[in-house]
């Protein structure tokens, strides 16, 4: 009988991960049908993942979150999923969140440096400009601008809405 | 599992500053004053204790804000990660736990994962931006550059028309080869940080007046 079992056991099991359960199935004690929506994107081999994943986001959640994607998009949504839920588990406050504070304080910086270099290029370039007059035997005395050029600062310039988050 | 912890937000009690905020009309059958229900127990239809994880968090006149944490992550889910996470850190983290399963709703495929890469190729982009500026700027200062014919020829810059305009960033993905969608720009009614020339075109020999 437990043979027989046995057999009619494989048979059912995901042929996606050789007929072994997926790690989701595996971790939920769950047999692991041939549709399971979680085997292709939690391999028997990487338990830990999913673990994450469950911990994070629910298992039922992962997979209606799966579900809802199309089909030749779910593998990047997989990953991104464990990926946030792997973050979130390293630190379990900010999760990706602070990666993202950390890129935006990053842009604005490398924002604020170009303009300013921009600015002394700018002048630079004037300077040289009245050189060049200077040399050419005209008269002007005037450090000429280029007129057209100016800095504008959005005030509220933001790729992204900063974290803390102001949405709701 | 820690002793019974404070659950005060940050400013005054759970219960005080829910019924200033919004107070909802008291039962009449009720003997004290009801607290209003914070809107996690509002849409889990069920009593707000004082003693709710939530309530400090998410209160009633914000109920999209539970709405979408439930919806990715699940009240059962927020109930176990605020409660190993000290109280003085958790309305960060709910913060961080609202934005992430906005991102998830706005982007299912890559969430806040492709916000993160488009600001790492924001960035990229940038550090390139600087790295000719610099370059350039050294030049002027070292005088490779002060030569009339280095003027003339350099006038177009090494940015063509001057200008910087950072458009929306839709390529390069973290997650090998598909592009990560630009839901930052314009959804989130974000604006682009852009020093821009007001012409557009920087043109060659400026200032120079009529011989």
């Amino acid at each position: 009988m437990s043979g027989s079992f046995s057999a009619s056991n494989i048979f059912l099991q995901s042929n996606i991960n050789g007929g072994r359960r997926c790690a989701a199935c595996k971790y939920l004690r769950r047999r692991c049908s041939q549709d399971c929506i979680l085997a292709p994107y939690f391999h028997h081999s990487q338990p830990e993942r999913f673990v994450c994943v469950h911990r994070i986001f629910g298992a039922s959640n992962v997979a209606r979150m799966l579900q809802h994607v199309p089909a030749h998009n779910r593998a990047q949504a997989a990953d991104a999923i464990a990926t946030e839920a792997y973050m979130r588990v390293e630190d379990p406050v900010y999760g990706c969140t602070a990666i993202i504070a950390r890129l935006q304080h990053e842009i604005h910086k490398a924002q604020n440096e170009l303009v300013m270099l921009k600015a002394h290029i700018t002048i630079h370039k004037a300077c040289q400009q009245q050189q060049l007059q200077n040399i050419s035997g005209q008269s002007s005395n005037q450090l000429m601008f280029p007129a057209e050029v100016h800095w504008d600062m959005d005030d509220n310039a933001l790729l992204l809405p900063d974290f803390p988050p102001n949405l709701f | 599992m820690t002793s019974n912890p404070s659950f005060a937000p940050t400013g005054g009690s759970s219960v005080a500053s829910a019924a200033a905020t919004h107070p909802y009309p008291a039962p009449a059958s009720s003997t004290s004053a009801s607290p209003s229900p914070c809107a996690a127990c509002k849409f889990l239809r069920r009593k707000c204790h004082p003693e709710c994880v939530f309530a400090p968090y998410f209160l009633a006149d914000q109920p999209q804000k539970f709405i979408s944490v439930h919806r990715v992550f699940g009240a059962s889910n927020v109930t176990k990660l605020l409660r190993e996470i000290p109280a003085g850190d958790r309305e960060d983290a709910v913060n961080s736990l609202a934005y992430e399963a906005e991102m998830r709703i706005r982007d299912p495929v890559y969430g806040c994962v492709g916000v993160i890469s488009i600001l790492h190729h924001e960035l990229r982009k940038l550090q390139l931006e600087l790295s000719f500026a610099r370059a350039e700027l050294a030049r002027y200062q070292t005088g490779g550059a002060g030569h009339p014919a280095d003027v003339a020829a350099n006038n177009g810059s090494l940015w063509g028309n001057g200008s910087f305009d950072m458009g929306v960033v839709g390529g390069g993905g973290l997650m090998g080869g598909a592009p990560a969608a630009p839901t930052g720009f314009g959804l989130l009614g974000g604006h682009f940080y852009r020093p821009s020339a007001a012409g557009g075109e920087e043109k060659p020999g400026f200032g120079l007046g009529p011989a």
